[in-house]
């Protein structure tokens, strides 16, 4: 395939919440077009007649009961890593 | 530094009260102190660890009663930073641990240290760490494998007699291969993955690392098992360390794909004699084909970045972890946060995975891969309906020099080729030492049918006793 645009890389980083450098953007464009190169092996593979598998563990919709538990874990602790917290909660940069 | 007496050992001189938990702590900080210059470990948590042994020490109990552990990074513990060698995670205090790790305390064990990795075990010589290279116990300007490459070293270190890794496309086997120890690959669902920073989710397995197979029968044991915090759990149905297992009239087979091209003929002439032991041992030992094989890795590539970014988007800078000070609002506050805290590699894979589900990607892309992965495992339960055991190299190399793959990803990555067949099918598998190349071990990998990690590592065991 062709190299990736800045353009693509732009888009994708947007979708990811991630802000690059133009070096970054550069050194991405070579290696995610390299990468994609690669697994575009699979294009030629026959799969006619198979399902995808998504996981492989054959258990399906483990459920339990839709009841609070107490894991013993502590408010305290839960906050204790956020970078701003206030009144028990986390607080967050303004959104507008 | 001297070596350990076997773990099952150890927890009976330490319940009969021969052998002090404070004393094989301190052997164990001793080791860890002694071999700075190898980066093994990330930090240690030493007085958590001297404080259970004293409680321990005066009421000695459980499977691995005193047994010093070291846990990758990547496992959340009490005592110390958790922090999966990377930057955006420098900062974070567990407030909670790993099932696995409460299961193992809970028979006695004591957790020492946590182990230098891959950061967020993405890479496969731990030279992806924020923090520093691991070097190879046997030479230090070569990588220890990776992503558990901290673990892997520290057991060949006798820093503790046992340590706990990941393995998503390889990561226990490889770097066990590298450094001449036992990685075991479970099941996928056999040991919970309930407070460990997540990678691949449906590929993520944790494993031991050890010097023999019988301990890590039962360190495995001791971890497996249902899990409410982890819902792909498998019931264990009987005892993973207990099995015995005879190579005479089994049925063994060589994958032909894993002995063909790029293999070191240095790797080749070990695995081709250790297949020789086996055949003298009894066995029926034939080459299978499993032809699809070969795409594991480009499967592999798909499907992990996408489980990656999906994971990876939960480091946003406003829970936990690092946090840009200077963002105005919360979007630029989430953008700069994962520019300044995730490294080059864990950018990579969050951006392929992005790629490949985007909508217009997603079918030719991830579905594809994923139905490549159903080919692949009906190849592994079509050979276990004619073998009863999978085995070939695994990897294709010795330990590779350090720097010498860091400058293209993709050369990387294909240090995986030989393990990630598993990861995607979810079969269990084993390296074990099989021998030197130049002064370099070689891992033998064993491959075993879903669910037949007892039999697999008995397997491994009567492979020890061969090699003898």
């Amino acid at each position: 395939m062709s190299k990736l645009s800045r353009e693509d890389v732009l888009k994708l980083a947007a979708l990811s919440k991630l802000k690059l450098s133009d070096d970054e953007i550069e050194r991405l464009r070579d290696e995610l077009s390299e990468i994609l190169d690669y697994v575009n092996l699979l294009d030629s593979v026959a799969v006619s007649g198979l399902e995808p598998t998504y996981q492989v563990s054959g258990l399906r919709n483990v459920y339990r009961e839709d009841a609070p538990k107490d894991y013993g874990y502590k408010i305290q602790d839960l906050l204790k890593n956020a970078p701003d917290i206030q009144d028990g909660q986390f607080k967050v940069k303004r959104v507008l | 530094m001297d070596g350990w007496p076997v773990i099952q050992k150890i927890a009976d001189d330490v319940k009969s009260g021969r052998l002090k938990a404070a004393d094989l702590v301190n052997k164990s900080l001793k080791a860890i102190d002694g071999n700075k210059d190898f980066n093994a470990i990330i930090l240690t948590l030493e007085d958590r660890a001297l404080a259970r042994a004293a409680e321990i020490d005066k009421n000695p109990s459980g499977r691995l009663a005193g047994v010093p552990f070291i846990a990758k990074d990547n496992f959340l513990t009490l005592g110390g930073k958790t922090t999966a060698a990377s930057n955006i995670l420098r900062p974070f205090e567990a407030p909670y641990q790993a099932t696995a790790i409460e299961r193992l305390e809970a028979e006695g064990a004591i957790c020492v240290a946590k182990a230098n990795l891959d950061a967020f075990a993405h890479g496969s010589s731990t030279e992806n760490s924020d923090w520093f290279v691991t070097k190879n116990p046997h030479d230090k300007t070569r990588v220890p494998g990776g992503s558990s490459g901290g673990s892997a070293a520290a057991v060949m270190l006798n820093m503790a007699p046992f340590a706990l890794g990941t393995d998503t496309g390889g990561s226990v086997r490889l770097p066990a291969s590298f450094v001449g120890a036992v990685g075991v690959k479970p099941t996928y669902g056999r040991v919970s993955r309930s407070g460990v920073v997540a990678m691949a989710s449906s590929t993520d397995v944790i494993g031991p690392i050890t010097r023999t197979a019988e301990e890590a029968a039962l360190v495995l044991d001791v971890m497996a098992g249902k899990d409410e915090l982890d819902s792909t759990t498998i019931e264990k149905t009987g005892s993973l360390s207990d099995t015995s297992f005879d190579f005479s009239g089994k049925k063994i087979g060589i994958v032909k794909e894993y002995m063909q091209e790029g293999l070191e003929p240095g790797v080749k002439s070990v695995i081709e004699a250790s297949i020789d032991k086996i055949k003298q041992a009894g066995a029926e030992v034939s080459d299978v084909s499993l032809p699809s094989l070969p795409l594991a890795l480009a499967v592999y590539y798909i499907v992990c970045p996408a489980e990656v970014s999906s994971n990876l988007s939960r480091y946003d800078g406003q829970r936990y972890g690092y946090s840009a000070a200077e963002a105005r609002d919360l979007d630029e506050s989430y953008e700069l946060s994962r520019q300044q805290g995730f490294g080059a590699e864990a950018k990579r894979r969050i951006m392929i995975g992005t790629y490949v589900l985007s909508s217009g990607y997603y079918d030719a892309y991830y579905k594809k891969a994923q139905t490549v992965r159903t080919k692949i495992i009906h190849e592994f339960t079509d050979a276990f309906s004619k073998y009863d055991l999978l085995i070939g190299p695994t990897s294709p190399t010795v330990a590779f020099k350090i720097g010498e793959k860091t400058a293209d990803p993709l050369k990387m990555y294909l240090n995986d080729i030989m393990t990630v067949a598993a990861n995607m099918s979810g079969n269990p598998a084993i390296s074990v030492p099989a021998g030197l190349s130049d002064g370099l071990p070689v891992g033998l990998q064993m491959i075993a049918p879903m669910g037949a990690d007892g039999p697999m590592l008995a397997a491994a065991k009567a492979f020890e006793e061969l090699s003898k």
